[in-house]
């Protein structure tokens, strides 16, 4: 399914690329060449003519930065989903920082600053696109868990499984509410960070987000005394055994089906405090947090110590939600494979401000989604295909078998969509797919433990077998003793 | 879940400004706990664990839900079902009304849950199903196996005990699983669900072992909106756990009946909740006889409180954990109770209200079901609302129905029938019965034991059938009278029922769980079956097989007998021939 899907792809990339080639040979090489390359579509529009650049950007090149060439851009681009939209200025070109050839805006734009050849454009241009849509890696990352394991790097298994929601849970840890009464205004802090992300990201999937509050919740290892630093320290090792006994006090989400994200802010004993997350090379981690794969994130907020020790406990204390936020928001972000470390240096991203992400950002994830919908839609429908060949005579009824057509339909208008280049509503079909499918999966009338298996009938007439087969073997062993004889002696006869 | 890789997260993103002004700091809960006290007139003592945790805010509303001290499992239950008032009761043993006097709280035998559903909830039934199954998930209970052949929806016996607007009945749904076990695995997810846990405060008592090594075990959970202040303009929502236990001192400590918190929970109080703003023990004090005190409490109590709990003067010691003096002397308390000198038992005081219920009649095919119920106040008559709920195996015979009081008929002023329909639906039959002073009233009514399919027993069915216990709810006439209190100020175990007036109080009683057996099939019989025409068929093919293949042929003299080879030896041995 990987191949299917994501060779074609790159394939066909390459081939859009050639008319850029020409294009560019043509030498078009006005004040700015505008080019607007629709992303997987295989025939691409150069749009100076009818735009006509001359006219309407003369202004354009004496903008000072970047950003604000972004922003006046931004009306004439296109605003579908899964579309990229290409700017290549001049080499002498101002509107791109000294040292930075590549600007990514926050919207579906890019702007490349031209020279060292057509080839070396031509790569950058690709480098470009897989950045902003997907990459090899990307798609590998999404079907991780169809890949065997030695082919992936440690990271691959670390973003979010899709799903159709998610629920996001922020939890406050105080395990010693006797010395420190917390306080955290975590509604404010929903409102104010969390909501214009999940706004956006609602594209993706539904998104719930509550809060919590637990006392004497305690991590399952005790740190390290540190004589020099005088602190406690939780070293990279032991942080795989912190979630255990936290994990059972979270409670589960019983009114939903949909992956739960925690985000845990633990807020140390008085008797540990203050504790210092380590490393794997043993220097302390400045943000005091760690995240695990496909769970959420664990952040460590130290109380500070009261200046005399009498000062009357419990010591009341305000978390800093920004701090906090920002610190779970970046793990949010990590968690749904939206890193931005493996980017090379003369690239500049623009930060995508308040809403968290940027539009191409999205995108990058909703062709991750799709193409894991895909072939979770296929892994179902060829277990249930594989359920069937095993238990012969299993009953399908009617429903369950339009959902399976339903299902392989909507993967099809996936695939075609996806092909055509159409993401939002590739999709949406893969989606409606994983419905269906699942919905058909997990059909109470499939339960193979309903069928009987036909051991078990062998086993009731057993009874019946056993007494008949002993004269019948009684008999063979007669005609074999007798033929045996009759060879021996076969001048007896006479 | 263990994440088997784990990674240090360097921070890239650029933060936004700082912490906001403190928004919707005001909405506070508040927690309050309770341990009730009171030795039974049979030697048994009884403890009543109270948690109230109290939460201002609405829970319907809202898309965002931040919970403080309110569980969060609960919390969303409420709120993604409609749930208007939940009371989940699990239960072993059987409350001995009639030897142990009225209980604060009584539950049947095994699994209970009634809920009341928004109006708002359009299907009912999906939700109580949803709902059911969704408890059963946090209790780890088979609450699952709640489904139409034992939910029932009672007209007058389950009022809403919090805020209501409207009783449409419709919204009610009530269903009992007698044969449910309860034990340590339904008792760790209740206690998980208290904001201290099982780490400080009263609930350091809870420990498995003690707990269900008692005559009487029964936990529960009740979830009802109720008025924020008294002059009820906004709501809040009220969570109370209540656990209650009764430990057999008589039988088991050489007939003495001293006893103390260490004898009961092998633990002592050593601090409390620090979360909790409300933190006390009661100890019933109540002199039995009014002339003198015969048992003394050690240490000694912050304070006595003086109440009229179910028409009944008492006297109880109040040690408020939360105040600085308890814990100064001594850094644990245990709380002890001796009796001064042995106390004759004969005079055991009979609750006013009680029942018993049995089944009658002989074979497997028909049989009878009877209640009776007294009445022991002296001079007042009073009604009761019978409800009975009996599965549809067991077909019952309306016309059948005789209730006699005092030797003469007693017709019930109410009656509400509805019949069973096979595999879907009991029966339920609510009736309004009053019952005169001083009296007995017998209710019977026959039925007949309907034969199962051979799938429908579950395992063990020569075990019998369970019918759930009926439902008694009255409102007793008081001895003394009343004075109306304070919900807030009052102790816990006086306030879960809302009292109407000053002369009477409401009493909920469950009879026994009943066990009737039905005509079983043998279950190995079809095997057996098989096995013998099996083996019929094979023996009768075995004879004809050897017949029509057997080949007969001559056999050709052999060489003798053993008389012949004897005769040889022999001759061999003169020296002659052989034969």
């Amino acid at each position: 399914m990987r191949c299917a899907i994501a060779a074609p792809r790159l394939r066909r990339r390459q081939h859009w690329l050639q008319p850029l080639h020409e294009v560019l040979e043509q030498g078009i090489a006005g004040e700015l060449l505008f080019l607007r390359l629709a992303q997987q579509r295989t025939r691409f529009a150069l749009c100076q003519s009818k735009t006509g650049i001359g006219v309407k950007f003369p202004t354009l090149a004496v903008l000072p930065s970047s950003p604000e060439a972004d922003a006046a851009l931004y009306p004439l681009q296109d605003t579908t989903l899964g579309s990229l939209t290409m700017y290549v200025v001049p080499e002498t070109s101002s509107v791109l920082p000294q040292g930075i050839s590549v600007y990514v805006g926050k919207h579906r734009s890019a702007l490349l600053r031209a020279g060292g050849g057509l080839a070396a454009l031509q790569a950058r241009l690709r480098e470009v696109t897989q950045l902003m849509s997907f990459t090899a890696a990307s798609i590998a990352a999404a079907l991780s868990d169809r890949v065997p394991d030695g082919q992936l790097g440690p990271d691959a298994r670390r973003n979010l499984k899709s799903s159709l929601g998610y629920e996001i849970t922020f939890s406050l840890l105080n395990p010693d509410p006797k010395s420190h009464t917390v306080d955290w205004d975590i509604e404010g802090a929903v409102n104010r960070f969390v909501k214009p992300v999940l706004d956006k990201l609602s594209l993706v999937a539904n998104f719930s987000v509550d809060s919590q509050i637990l006392y004497y919740a305690v991590l399952g290892v005790t740190p390290r005394y540190d004589k020099e630093s005088s602190s406690f320290l939780l070293s990279a090792h032991s942080l795989p055994h912190v979630i255990n006994p936290v994990e059972a006090r979270l409670g589960s989400s019983a009114a939903s089906l949909y992956p739960v994200l925690n985000f845990l802010l633990y807020v140390p004993e008085r008797s540990h405090s203050p504790l210092y997350i380590q490393d794997k090379d043993g220097a302390p981690v400045s943000t005091n947090a760690f995240h695990s794969p496909r769970w959420g994130g664990i952040m460590v907020y130290n109380v500070e110590a009261p200046a005399s020790p009498q000062a009357s406990l419990p010591v009341h204390v305000d978390v800093d939600m920004a701090r906090v936020m920002e610190v779970f928001l970046a793990q949010l972000r990590l968690l749904f494979g939206l890193s931005r470390e493996e980017v090379p240096p003369e690239f500049l991203l623009e930060s995508p401000g308040n809403e968290g992400l940027a539009d191409w950002e999205l995108d990058h994830l909703l062709w991750a989604h799709t193409v894991e919908n895909i072939a979770t839609v296929s892994t179902t429908l060829t277990s249930l295909a594989q359920l069937l060949d095993k238990i012969g005579n299993i009953v399908i009824k009617d429903d369950v078998a339009s959902e399976v057509y339903q299902a392989v339909a909507s993967v099809q208008s996936a695939v075609t969509e996806l092909s055509l280049g159409h993401l939002l509503a590739a999709f949406q079909a893969s989606k409606e797919a994983v419905t269906c499918s699942e919905r058909a999966f997990f059909d109470p009338s499939l339960l193979h433990l309903l069928y009987f298996p036909d051991d078990q009938k062998f086993a009731i007439y057993i009874p019946l077998f056993l007494p008949m087969a002993v004269p019948i073997l009684l008999s063979l062993a007669k005609i074999v003793r007798e033929t045996r004889l009759r060879k021996k002696e076969p001048t007896k006869i006479d | 879940m263990a994440a088997a890789v784990l990674l240090l997260l360097l921070l890239t993103a650029a933060g936004p400004g700082p912490g906001q002004a403190d928004a919707g700091r005001e909405r506070r809960g508040a927690l309050r706990e309770e341990l009730l006290l009171s030795p039974l007139p049979t030697g048994d003592v009884a403890a009543t664990f109270q948690f109230r945790t109290r939460w201002d805010a609405d829970l319907q509303r809202g898309a965002v839900s931040h919970y403080r001290l309110f569980p969060k499992a609960l919390g969303r239950l409420v709120a993604a079902l409609g749930v208007r008032e939940l009371h989940l009761a699990l239960t072993q043993g059987f409350w001995r009304t009639r030897y142990w006097g009225q209980p604060p709280l009584q539950a049947p035998a095994g699994a209970e849950l009634w809920v009341w559903f928004q109006p708002t909830v359009t299907d009912v039934d999906k939700a109580w199903k949803e709902l059911s199954n969704i408890l059963s998930g946090i209790f780890c209970a088979s609450l699952n196996f709640i489904d139409s052949t034992n939910t029932v929806i009672p007209t007058a016996s389950f009022k809403p005990l919090g805020l209501a607007n409207g009783t449409d009945h419709h919204l009610l749904r009530y269903a009992v699983l007698p044969r449910e076990v309860v034990c340590t695995e339904n008792l760790t997810p209740w206690k998980k669900l208290l904001p201290c846990g099982s780490k400080a405060g009263l609930a350091v008592l809870l420990k498995a072992e003690r707990l269900f090594h008692s005559s009487y075990h029964s936990q529960a959970v009740h979830i009802r909106p109720i008025c924020r202040d008294a002059s009820c303009l906004a709501m809040s929502w009220e969570l109370r756990q209540t656990l209650t236990v009764v430990f057999d001192f008589f039988s088991s400590g050489q007939g003495k009946k001293d006893w103390s918190l260490f004898k009961m929970f092998s633990r002592t109080l050593t601090d409390t909740c620090p979360l909790a703003s409300q933190s006390k023990v009661y100890v019933d004090i109540s002199p039995k006889n009014k002339e003198k005190e015969l048992l003394e409490v050690s240490p000694p109590p912050t304070s006595v409180h003086e109440a009229i709990v179910q028409g009944d003067r008492r006297t109880y010691a109040v040690y408020d954990l939360l105040s600085p003096s308890l814990f100064n002397t001594s850094r644990s308390l245990n709380v002890q109770l001796k009796w001064k000198r042995p106390q004759d038992s004969s005079e055991m005081p009979i609750p006013t209200l009680h029942a018993q219920r049995y089944v009658g009649g002989y074979g497997l095919q028909t049989g009878e079901i009877c209640t009776l119920i007294y009445n022991t106040h002296p001079y007042r008559a009073f009604p009761v609302i019978l409800l009975e709920t009996v599965p549809w195996y067991l077909r019952l015979y309306v016309h059948t129905l005789t209730i006699i009081t005092k030797g003469k008929e007693n017709k019930p002023s109410y009656i509400h029938y509805q019949p069973a329909q096979d595999r879907s639906r009991p029966h339920l039959l609510e009736m309004l019965i009053q019952l005169p002073a001083n009296s007995v009233t017998k209710i019977t009514i026959q039925f007949e034991r309907a034969l199962l399919k051979w799938t429908e027993y579950p395992p063990d069915p020569n075990h019998g059938f369970y019918v759930g216990s009926s439902v008694l709810s009255a409102l007793v006439p008081s001895v003394t009278a009343m004075k109306d209190m304070d919900v807030e100020q009052s102790p816990l175990f006086t306030s879960l029922f809302p009292s109407s007036d000053g002369s009477s109080y409401f009493v909920r009683l469950y009879t026994e769980p009943l066990l009737v057996n039905l005509p079983t099939p043998d279950f190995s019989m079809p095997y057996n079956v098989i096995c013998l025409t099996c083996t019929v068929v094979a023996v009768c093919y075995g004879s004809f097989y050897n017949l029509l293949t057997r080949t007969f042929h001559v056999e050709e003299p052999s060489r003798g007998g053993l008389a012949k080879r004897l005769a040889n030896v022999i001759r061999k041995f003169r020296g002659v021939p052989p034969l």
